[in-house]
């Protein structure tokens, strides 16, 4: 699907794996929001801990600019890392392909860690 | 709106909110049993900006009539019955002064049905161009995140500009006894705290309520947009109960609700404040009931209300039809670019007054730039043509001319020379009507937040 990570030394493990949630939605008509639910606790904190996810992968996993990435937030209560984008076409403008932004999550399945 | 009660401790506040949009419907017996536990309040949100501009431009409900009449029907009945005010936010969808009439004619037509007299409460989410365009002069307006810059030209070009109201046009209008308040754009949770805020409960946790019954039993589990939900608010805590026996709330989904849809989940800002969750806990009380704890209203120095419109930006044909054949399919996307060409060519169409897109389902119709694969493994492709004119004429001919260019567009290694689409149906092509997009998407600071014209009706 992409180019493989390198795997030199530890055996890198995909998203799909620790991830419980993983979707996509419009937060209003101009920004994508993208969620990552774990699974376990512990997992939710080596991602914060080890700061896995940053505005420079979402941006190499989209091909989009940095400066598209607006935030990303880690929420406890859910154990999520919530990443908000800039939407390519606002919702429902010509050239838009999703108007509810609700299948823009699938770039995320290639995170490895 | 930080109004506190004078030491006397205040009862529970029972809500009963009753599906996620209304006309999404919701089970009768959940509603009974709601009823049952005798709600202070019923209430629902009838809209959503997430159905795209078109609804807003055209003044047209995205919700279904009947639908919205069954369930409004219900509510109405029961509450007027029992002396419990209903309130509805964001009347027939997006709240627009088309949309609180088409909303207020089926209420009437209820009470007539019913033989049901009560007072309704209107509020208008209106906002006149001329009130946008001077505070704009004033600096008064500020952009959300890429959102592009608000001119005089801009506030000009929009239809239907609304204002997402907060809660004191409700507590006006339910201070004056209003029974029903049906309210065009308003703040989500607006319709659920109005009243209990009136009775100096807290608005934080009373607003965070609202933020989270506004979807009714979505933030249960498993989740339903079409099923009831009821919110105790109690002095210093809030707590959701589910209605029917398949569903519960658990701390997991009440506060994974809270990341739906926001760019934010700690901090949800709303008319005149933001409301902060850093120190909210859920803790599961049994029974399928959640407590939640700690959400605390924080106050902006000045109020700012979030503004929406949108503008006309032509009219739109489409025609859907499919690709099976492979030696085009790997050939699609020169293959599509000439075809475009040519139909330009043909009607001598600048790219600004003709707009040409492809849907290619099999291949990027669902990302389209996003798009991380860039060569497509389907054996077939599902393609929408769609065109965008400067009127629906002009959107037809373009459409006409683009079909029949890929229809028989004779690309290098072609065999199949009969036709290289597949058509569903016949006609072929579909007049889409107007197009709109979003334009304004901005904070306006006012200074007085019950703005919003408001009047009652005795029916």
């Amino acid at each position: 699907m992409t180019a493989k990570t390198k795997t030199a030394g530890k055996k890198k493990r995909n998203i799909l794996q620790v991830a419980r949630v993983i979707r996509s939605k419009n937060s209003g008509p101009f920004e994508l929001t993208l969620d990552i639910m774990f699974k376990e606790r512990r997992h939710f904190d080596l991602f914060r801990e080890k700061k896995i996810i940053t505005a420079r992968k979402i941006a190499r996993l989209y091909r989009i600019p940095e400066s598209d990435v607006l935030k990303i937030i880690y929420f406890e209560p859910s154990q999520a890392i919530k990443v908000t984008i800039k939407r390519k076409i606002p919702s429902g403008a010509p050239g838009d392909t999703d108007i509810y932004g609700a299948q823009q999550h699938v770039p995320l399945f290639d995170l490895e860690f | 709106m930080t109004r506190k009660n004078s030491g006397r401790k205040l009862p529970p506040f029972k809500i009963l909110s009753t599906t996620a949009i209304l006309g999404y419907g919701f089970p009768e017996s959940s509603f009974r049993k709601g009823m049952s536990l005798k709600p202070d309040l019923i209430a629902a949100d009838a809209g959503s900006t997430d159905p795209g501009p078109y609804y807003l431009g055209a003044g047209k409900s995205f919700t279904n009539r009947s639908a919205v009449k069954r369930d409004l029907r219900l509510m109405i009945k029961a509450g007027v019955e029992n002396n419990i005010p209903v309130v509805i936010g964001t009347a027939g969808g997006s709240g627009a002064r088309p949309h609180v009439e088409w909303c207020l004619d089926i209420v009437r037509e209820i009470a007539r049905e019913e033989n049901l007299h009560f007072k309704l409460g209107i509020a208008y989410g209106d906002v006149d161009k001329e009130t946008v365009k001077k505070a704009l002069k004033e600096k008064r307006i500020k952009p959300l995140a890429f959102v592009p810059r608000l001119t005089p030209e801009v506030i000009e070009q929009s239809e239907n500009i609304v204002a997402q109201m907060g809660v004191e046009p409700f507590i006006k209008l339910l201070g004056e006894g209003c029974q029903v308040v049906v309210a065009g754009r308003s703040y989500d949770p607006a319709v659920f705290a109005a009243l209990p805020i009136s009775r100096g409960y807290d608005p934080g946790l009373a607003l965070h309520l609202g933020k989270i019954l506004e979807c009714a039993a979505i933030a249960a589990t498993p989740g339903s947009g079409s099923d009831c939900a009821l919110g105790i608010l109690e002095e210093d805590s809030f707590i959701l109960e589910a209605l029917s026996p398949e569903r519960k709330f658990t701390p997991q989904s009440a506060a994974a609700h809270t990341l739906y849809e926001k760019s934010d989940p700690y901090e949800l800002p709303g008319p005149g404040g933001v409301i902060n969750l850093r120190n909210c806990s859920f803790e599961d009380i049994g029974r399928g009931r959640v407590r939640v704890r700690g959400s605390q209203f924080v106050p902006t120095d000045r109020y700012w209300v979030k503004l929406e419109g949108v503008r006309l930006t032509g009219y739109r044909s489409v025609s859907v039809a499919g690709v099976r054949d492979p030696i085009m399919i790997s050939k699609i996307d020169s293959i599509l670019k000439a075809v475009e060409d040519r139909a330009r060519d043909i009607m001598k169409i600048k790219p600004e007054d003709g707009r040409i897109f492809f849907h290619v389902y099999g291949k990027n119709g669902v990302m389209g730039e996003l798009e991380p694969v860039k060569k497509t493994a389907s054996h077939e492709l599902g393609i929408v043509i769609e065109t965008i004119g400067r009127s629906q004429e002009e959107a037809d001919a373009l459409l006409a001319v683009t079909r029949s260019a890929l229809l028989h567009y004779g690309y290098e290694g072609r065999i199949a020379t009969a036709g290289n689409l597949a058509f569903p149906f016949s006609p072929s092509d579909l007049a889409m009507g107007k197009v709109f997009e979003f334009s304004v998407y901005h904070l306006m600071q006012v200074d007085d937040p019950a703005f919003f014209e408001t009047r009652t009706e005795e029916l």
